[in-house]
């Protein structure tokens, strides 16, 4: 069956877009994240009517169908839980049209982030949404998860970016949505898709909204000696409505590593530093730098610098945007949480997760999304004692519950995925996650798109994921 | 029946658990590898080559010719450690990859043959290269490389592009005559420095060796070139063959620790790279490790050295619009970026500008371009469309292979570029 599906994929796409030897198989079981999951048979798709025609095939067989862009994501969002055709969008990576006058580019999905931004920065141009992989990942997966990053304080996620969007249905139909003008009548589908994890549709061609760089631009480091100066710095930032464009906090004790790496100056002896950036016409910026700097002050902040240029500034960056990788350092494996509080509960939650940290043996770093109270702790595990990556799972779950207690959410922009489908219910109740289930239905009666993503499975979360992790290969 | 022999250990580093570990597949690395940036395979990515070697390593996968070619084809050039995050040592896991490979794995005849000759009875002994240079000069002289090219013979044997890739042998002398000699600085002496020539550079680039003397000499060092060195063993240890390259170190170390020099200096990256890592091809309970660390605590390139020091020769002004390739090896593995380029802003008249993704390969990468000759080809055509783009007329670069593929470059896609070693622009502006 597999084998005769293998062989009619390779008759449709050619030779070198098809990867069926176990050997290749097992380099598609992972992504950023913790999980595992291994495909059946990987695909090269370099147009939509490929994608369109694999779709059929697929069906044709009954197989289970998940998309990949560049395999950074952290809730193995894109990982083939349950077998299948996975379609690999990396070679659909073209810039199809810039439209300078309009302020919008069409992407084939497997476009890296960044690269958008460097094929339009010589007019002055800009993609906005910067997860902090934005180096290698795709614009495609980006949709798919509505990836967000530092500057989503400011200028929003993915979906805020998105006008139109070419998607292939279960089917293998071709439908296009949205447009240019993104203001179409009728439901806003556009909408709908972004985010959805791949249970919707798969998505071949996207429509982005480009913007314009500001006038001025200054970044701030400010320095403190204590997590809780530097959160009731974010709270006071927030009360007084001062609207920085990113305001990023990490802990002290991660910066040592952090700084291994980058060299761009930061401290190694603080408790925490805040990295904020201001943004918009020379007046305001310094306006609003010289208030930002106040507030640390007023907070104890033991020294707030500004960045004398944007070499300087793009290495603060580039020390906060590689933070998690530069966690290997620390420990074999880490795990990045992704959770949402909110802002004014900041600092007791930080206080909250140190707590549990230690009641469970694990030392929990922060680097997140202050400004918007998006979380993301990092919990640095050893994967060859799997009763500690069992731990490490239980606080990570208890962390997220707190989230929710304190009216918050279980994920702020690294989706759903596989990490957290059976903790769904903890934020929805049966008749919104119904709801949820007809809207998939509506799309992907069958269920054969993503499947085991996004809704709970009824089973425990964390013995479905130990699973996981039995099945694969090592655990590293 | 007998159980098979034990195999050998691999001598030298052998990474740890740790090694791979730091890895934490956050696939950062992706897009700043050439082969996937080609491919779009995870086979041919940093992250998924890494989790090859881990899987051989723990047996669950057969170090096979699927595990090979993705090595294989590796260009071993490390922009991935600049990218990673975590601090992972890619080049030391890839040496490694490839030393088990050569212990365990049985290549074809014909490889095997081709790889003893270069790395064992070639490299290694200079009178051999000297007269396969001499060979190769009187056919690149005697009309014969016209007739080669002219007739459809080299097509028709599949050799056209990598024949295009062979050095143009010097004229006489070649540098093996200068061996021994000591050039003494001009004006106040501020430094001296021992020379590292190379083995192919000795009849391929002959004349950079002495522009780099040259150079050197006019700003204010005496330049001691030992007699007894040898090839550097770099190849060597890129292809998994670390017998050789560790006879050649042990060589190597012996002659330049008969004098004291404030730095040993080489123009070639992808020796220096090598150069200093040289411990890493000794176990730390081997004596040549630590004699190894005192050598490479004085290594320096010479764009590094010169940057340090600071130019004190008068240069004259030379108007040219000139862009920088980064070698692979100075970049990603020596980490030298600014030197090159402070020294070309240092010559009035020049323009610079910087090379978009001066960062990825040109496809040079050692032997690559010989053993993967398609996808270096690919890899190089980008390149020369992204030179044009700058409009430089002169292309710089910091390494004798990165050398040999631009100049390549120039001539398959007739871009017109002069292609030069940053201490020859400096050599032609000394006064």
């Amino acid at each position: 069956m597999l084998a005769r599906l293998t062989r009619e994929l390779e008759a449709l796409l050619g030779p070198g877009a098809v990867l069926a030897r176990a050997e290749d198989l097992i380099l598609y079981e992972y992504d950023g994240s913790v999980e595992k999951a291994r495909p059946d048979v990987v695909v090269f798709p370099r147009s939509t009517e490929e994608v369109s025609r694999i779709v059929r095939l697929a069906n044709r067989y009954n197989a289970p169908i998940v998309g990949r862009g560049a395999g950074t994501g952290l809730s193995g969002g894109a990982l083939a839980r349950s077998g299948g055709v996975m379609l690999v969008f990396a070679r659909m990576d073209r810039i199809l049209e810039v439209d300078y006058e309009n302020l919008r580019a069409v992407v084939q999905p497997g476009v890296v982030n960044f690269d958008l931004t460097r094929a339009v920065e010589h007019a002055g141009l800009y993609y906005a949404p910067d997860p902090s992989s934005q180096k290698a990942c795709t614009i495609g997966g980006n949709v798919s998860e509505n990836a967000g990053g530092p500057h989503t304080l400011a200028y929003g996620v993915t979906t805020n970016h998105v006008t139109g969007l070419e998607v292939v249905l279960t089917d293998g139909e071709i439908v296009r949505v949205g447009g240019k003008s993104g203001d179409a009548l009728g439901y806003d589908l556009t909408g709908l898709l972004v985010g959805s994890e791949g249970t919707l549709a798969l998505v071949t061609e996207i429509t982005v909204r480009l913007s314009r760089k500001p006038e001025a631009v200054k970044t701030l480091l400010a320095v403190f000696e204590s997590v809780d100066d530097a959160t009731e710095t974010v709270v006071e930032i927030t009360a007084r409505a001062i609207t920085p464009a990113a305001c990023e906090m990490m802990d002290g004790w991660t910066l040592a590593a952090i700084e291994e790496y980058v060299h761009a100056g930061f401290p190694r002896d603080s408790g925490a530093v805040l990295l904020i950036e201001v943004e918009g016409i020379v007046e305001a910026v310094a306006a609003q730098a010289e208030a930002v700097t106040e507030v640390c002050r007023q907070h104890q902040a033991r020294e707030v610098r500004v960045a004398r240029d944007a070499r300087e500034s793009e290495l603060l960056w580039k020390g906060r945007k590689n933070a998690f990788g530069a966690m290997g350092r620390l420990a074999p494996s880490n795990y990045v949480l992704d959770g949402v509080i909110p802002r004014s509960r900041l600092p007791q939650t930080l206080r909250h997760i140190t707590a549990l940290g230690r009641e469970n043996g694990f030392r929990i770093g922060n680097i997140f999304h202050a400004g918007d109270g998006n979380l993301h702790p990092i919990i640095l595990y050893d994967p060859r004692d799997a009763a500690e990556f069992e731990r490490a799972v239980r606080t990570a779950n208890e962390i997220l519950r707190y989230c929710v207690e304190l009216g918050g959410a279980l994920t702020g922009e690294h989706g759903v995925g596989m990490e957290k489908n059976e903790l769904m219910p903890l934020l929805f109740s049966e008749a919104d996650l119904e709801l949820m289930r007809r809207v998939r239905d509506a799309f992907n009666p069958a269920g054969r798109l993503n499947p085991g993503k996004v809704f709970p499975t009824g089973k425990g979360c964390g013995e479905v994921r130990m699973k996981a992790q039995a099945e694969g290969a090592p655990p590293l | 029946m007998t159980p098979p022999a034990p195999r050998a250990a691999i001598p030298g580093l052998v990474p740890a658990y740790e090694d791979y570990a730091h890895c934490t597949h956050c696939g950062l690395c992706l897009n700043h590898c050439p082969t996937y940036r080609l491919w779009k395979l995870e086979a041919d990515s940093p992250r998924g080559r890494i989790r090859q070697m881990i899987l051989v390593e723990q047996g669950e996968l057969a170090a096979g010719p699927i595990f090979v070619q993705h090595m294989d084809q590796c260009l071993d050039c490390r922009a991935c450690e600049t990218a990673c995050p975590a601090g992972v040592e890619y080049g030391k896991l890839i040496e490694y990859a490839r030393a088990r490979i050569a212990r365990d794995y049985p290549r074809p005849l014909f490889s095997r043959l081709a790889r003893d000759f270069v790395y064992r009875r070639l490299l290694p002994f200079p009178r051999r290269i000297a007269a396969a240079a001499r060979l190769t000069r009187f056919y690149q002289r005697s009309g014969l490389q016209w007739l080669a090219r002219r007739s459809g013979a080299l097509r028709l044997l599949g050799l056209a592009e990598r024949e295009r890739l062979l050095p143009r042998m010097d004229d006489d002398p070649f540098f093996f005559e200068r061996l021994g000699q000591i050039f003494p600085a001009q004006g106040t002496r501020r430094a001296r420095v021992a020379f590292f020539a190379g083995c192919v550079a000795q009849v391929g680039f002959a004349r950079l060796n002495e522009a780099t003397i040259r150079v050197l000499t006019a700003n204010g060092c005496e330049v001691v070139v030992p007699d007894g060195q040898l090839c550097c063993g770099a190849l060597a240890a890129h292809a998994g063959v670390r017998d050789a390259a560790r006879d050649l170190a042990r060589r190597n170390l012996a002659v330049f620790q008969k004098d004291s020099f404030d730095a040993i200096i080489t123009n070639a990256a992808g020796c220096g790279s090598t150069l200093k890592e040289y411990a890493q091809l000794f176990s730390t309970e081997e004596p040549e490790h630590a004699q190894a660390l005192a050598f490479q605590a004085r290594m320096r390139d010479v764009t590094e050295f010169l940057a340090t020091l600071g130019l004190s020769a008068p240069l004259k002004s030379l108007p040219l619009r000139v862009t920088y390739q980064d070698s692979c090896h100075l970049l990603h593995g020596q980490k030298v970026k600014d030197a090159p380029r402070q020294l070309l802003r240092a010559i009035p008249g020049v323009e610079f500008v910087e090379l978009p993704y001066t960062e990825i390969c040109c496809g040079s990468a050692g032997v690559y371009n010989v053993t993967q000759t398609e996808a270096s080809l690919e890899l190089l055509a980008e390149k020369m469309r992204h030179a044009a783009k700058t409009r430089a007329q002169a292309i710089v670069t910091a390494n004798p292979g990165c050398l040999l593929q631009l100049r390549a470059g120039v001539e398959m896609h007739k871009t017109g570029q002069e292609v030069l070693h940053v201490v020859e622009l400096l050599d032609r502006a000394l006064r």
